[in-house]
């Protein structure tokens, strides 16, 4: 407060304090958004007439979606979808399997350092890179097909479900485990005990959310050739064939629901 | 009965019923019976000696990626910059879509829970459901390869994410404080000023930098369909066995993604 | 001037929170609303401004029948009843001076509150009631920052922003420490008198509305069961209210609570507010 007699009553004026204190940072940022959205705007070429021409198609396609078409490659459709069904059932089998150890190594209160890191290592791989990418090479060493897709998708399960499930792990109750601990139990004993218990809720709900995930995925990398539905699509929008595109598409949505549904079903019941 | 009896009368102690017990493991079998059946399936037509033969390719790839061609660093700054910008005009686009639908959407915001809110919902997980791969698909085949579709992708793919979590984030807010600001007079637009954006708005900001994080990776591999970005090169190095150059650009990608969540990171840790 | 005709509200659960309750309270005039939880006190008054609907009956306000306005002249009539709250709430991540100047929302345009760009005797006016709760150098605080009679500071000030010509308050003290709840309380009762402005408070502490408010009523499933002064209270009465086994319970009056006077100062204590009142009887009684 400034020494001195009060401000005239009617002279008090109020706003609201700014984000960011200091002026200079203020506008600094400002100006750095508005010129990165001008420069990036500028550089964002749209070809109207390619556009113009093509809204005929985005007609069609909207058109297929009001009538999508189920019997035209109904057979395509089927296998694909079998494909896509089998090869992430068995992927996310696997790779929670795989991660399951992973993720104890992950967790720093149960692993010596040399393992933890390993296996942050292996997350940190198996995460940063986008599955489509991790297919294109598995389609190169295993060949086409729901193979490839397969071993895509059980090595990107391991990214996710291993980080998660380690931080998990990280994040218990060590009370418990200490009173564990406390009777003389071995380190596989204390995992079963103390460890396990606390985090089975999670690793029933993760594998749920992966389920759904990896059933997504594999809608995508048909794309480079790892089978599934993917493939279909891909086969379908090169032809032009909209109302069988669409047919897919409605066929992925309502399954995606029905796993949403039905897990969150699981979820309840095992809670 | 937890409790059971071994065969000279003394009781055991189990930890589950026998019935639960038989649950559990006729669960457990028919989990493996499933699995079994897919897999089967699954690896009909599967060449097992292309599975075989796959060490010697990893090698053999593995070999030719090897050293990485570095001069092509100079062609990846643009399809870099692309690359940014469209996850970014993609976020900002899918923020704008998205938080109109996620007041439809909200049982607490919607006008109405019987027609408005379904339709936003079948919206959210429409867009949910679709990867943004598979929406650049669509949109390269109506509207032409190039950035535009991309940025496109993103957004009808983001839409969904940012819808879905915020809604779930007005669910979740404060009524006692939506309904002081209703008691004052407020007309709709001032509660929602008032009463529930200073509520939503970590959640909000939250949101939207995890996603832009997520589109960053996404938009990496959109140029495989033609909807521009470093995927582009990616495509075209693939086609023409440019394996040298592939390391390159999977290096660029690595980089790029390690970059983003650092700052994305940094951003939600700064706004809790 | 406030007057409320068998007014009824029945929840789609089928409970039945308000059961005809008519009551007329005159200009200036402050009305301690008691009873058990679920009585209905708080649908009361929030059928007044018509938070909750109500089933039947009417409320008049200056000869405005409010049950029965469209959306736009609800608006109208809410910005003129102020209402403050149990747990307060303010918007916790808005400071002090938009939680004050959120009282003027019904009066301002959309752009005025968007742009936080109030008129000048606005804030003024939030100025000089921050400074009547004493919360002057509060003003850019974020409301989270705040004690919980801070807050309730802040709730009283947003309600009087309003200019209101009625005060709803809901269970004011219920979240604060018995010596809080006291300022508080006086600090309520002190501003309706100031401004000659008729309330209706909701206490779930009979012995604190008694030695405040004049006019108690009392509320028991949805019906008023005791409508008179304070000084009417008795032990008959107060089993009316609550049932014999629900009040009856001693020790809940804390002794130290009496010592309280000093912090004060010059308000002359409560027993001036309410010389008719035997405390130490109602002490024993009501918890």
């Amino acid at each position: 407060m400034t020494a001195g007699a009060p401000r005239p009553a009617a002279t008090r004026h109020w706003r609201r304090p700014p984000l960011i204190k200091d002026r200079r940072r203020r506008y600094g940022l400002y100006g750095a958004a508005v010129a990165y959205l001008v420069a990036a705007l500028a550089t964002v070429e749209i070809n109207w007439q390619r556009i113009a021409d093509g809204l005929d198609r985005g007609w069609r396609f909207v058109e297929g979606f009001l009538a999508p078409n189920f019997s035209h490659r109904w057979d395509d459709i089927l296998l694909g979808m079998e494909e896509s069904l089998t090869m992430t059932v068995t992927a996310t089998a696997v790779g929670i399997l795989i991660s399951l150890p992973i993720a104890i190594g992950a967790a720093r209160n149960l692993s010596p350092p040399p393992v933890y890191l390993v296996c942050r290592a292996i997350i940190a791989v198996s995460r940063s890179l986008q599955e489509v990418i991790i297919a294109i090479f598995f389609v190169a060493m295993f060949g086409f097909g729901p193979f490839a897709g397969f071993v895509t998708l059980s090595f990107a399960t391991i990214g996710f479900f291993a980080k998660l499930l380690a931080e998990d792990i990280e994040d218990i109750d060590e009370s418990q485990a200490e009173a564990i601990r406390a009777t003389g139990a071995s380190w596989l004993q204390l995992i079963t005990y103390a460890v396990l218990p606390q985090v089975m809720p999670r690793i029933i709900g993760l594998s749920l959310y992966r389920l759904d995930i990896n059933f997504r995925e594999s809608a995508v990398i048909g794309i480079v050739g790892a089978g599934g539905i993917g493939a279909t699509l891909n086969t379908a929008i090169d032809r032009y064939e909209y109302d069988s595109a669409a047919a897919i598409l409605i066929l992925i949505i309502v399954l995606v629901m029905a796993a949403e549904y039905a897990s969150s079903h699981v979820r309840r019941w095992v809670s | 009965m937890p409790v059971a009896s071994d065969p000279r009368g003394l009781p055991i102690w189990r930890r589950r019923t026998t019935r639960q017990e038989w649950a559990l493991w006729l669960g457990w079998l028919a989990l493996v019976a499933l699995f079994a059946v897919c897999w089967r399936l699954m690896t009909e037509n599967t060449i097992w000696a292309f599975v075989f033969d796959a060490p010697r390719q990893a090698l053999d790839i593995g070999s030719r990626m090897l050293p990485p061609r570095w001069s092509y660093v100079d062609q990846l700054w643009r399809p870099l910059w692309d690359t940014l910008n469209i996850a970014t005009l993609g976020t900002l686009l899918a923020v704008l879509l998205a938080v109109p639908v996620a007041f439809l959407a909200a049982n607490n915001t919607t006008p109405s829970r019987r027609l408005v809110r379904p339709v936003a919902l079948l919206v959210i997980v429409a867009s949910r459901s679709i990867n943004s791969l598979i929406w650049a698909l669509l949109l390269v085949a109506v509207l032409g390869p190039g950035i535009a579709a991309g940025i496109l992708a993103i957004a009808l793919r983001s839409v969904g994410f940012i819808g879905k979590l915020l809604y779930e984030a007005i669910e979740e807010i404060d009524g006692a404080q939506v309904e002081a600001i209703t008691a004052t007079g407020a007309s709709p637009a001032q509660i929602i000023d008032y009463g529930i954006a200073p509520q939503i708005m970590p959640a909000f900001a939250g949101i939207t930098v995890f996603r832009w994080d997520i589109n960053i990776r996404e938009s990496t591999v959109l140029g495989l369909v033609g909807a521009g970005g470093i995927g582009l090169q990616l495509e075209s190095s693939l086609n023409t066995l440019a394996w040298p150059q592939v390391t390159v650009i999977l290096l660029i990608i690595l980089a790029t993604v390690i970059v983003s969540e650092w700052v994305s990171a940094r951003v939600r840790a700064a706004i809790t | 001037m406030l007057r409320l005709e068998h007014l009824a509200k029945r929840y789609p659960t089928g409970d039945l929170a308000l059961d005809g309750v008519s009551l007329t309270i005159d200009a200036g005039q402050v009305v301690a609303l008691i009873g058990p939880s679920g009585a209905g006190k708080s649908s009361l008054i929030r059928c007044v401004n018509r938070l909750i609907e109500p089933t039947a009956g009417r409320v008049f306000l200056h000869g405005v029948e409010i049950t029965g306005l469209g959306r736009r002249r609800l608006r109208r009539v809410r910005r003129r009843i102020g209402m403050i709250f149990q747990e307060f709430a303010l918007v916790e991540r808005l400071t002090v001076m938009e939680n004050v100047l959120s009282g003027r929302l019904g009066y301002v345009p959309f752009w005025r509150s968007l742009l936080r760009r109030f008129p000048p005797a606005d804030v003024e006016a939030a100025f000089g009631l921050l400074e009547r709760v004493g919360l002057a150098e509060f003003v850019d605080k974020r409301a989270d920052a705040l004690s919980g009679g801070q807050r309730q500071r802040v709730g009283i000030a947003r309600a009087l922003a309003q200019n209101p010509q009625l005060l709803l308050v809901d269970e004011p003290t219920a979240s604060l420490d018995p010596k809080t709840a006291r300022q508080i309380m006086r600090l309520i009762c002190e501003i309706c008198a100031e401004r000659r402005l008729p309330a209706i408070i909701n206490s779930h502490d009979v012995r604190l509305a008694a030695m405040f408010v004049h006019r108690i009523v009392g509320l028991r499933a949805g019906q008023v069961v005791f409508d008179g002064p304070a000084s009417a209270l008795n032990d008959d009465v107060l089993t009316r209210i609550y049932g014999a086994e629900d009040w009856g319970t001693p020790g809940l009056d804390t002794p130290e609570e009496e010592e309280e006077e000093e912090d004060e100062g010059a308000d002359g204590g409560d027993a001036a507010l309410r010389p008719d009142l035997d405390r130490q009887r109602l002490a024993g009684l009501a918890g």
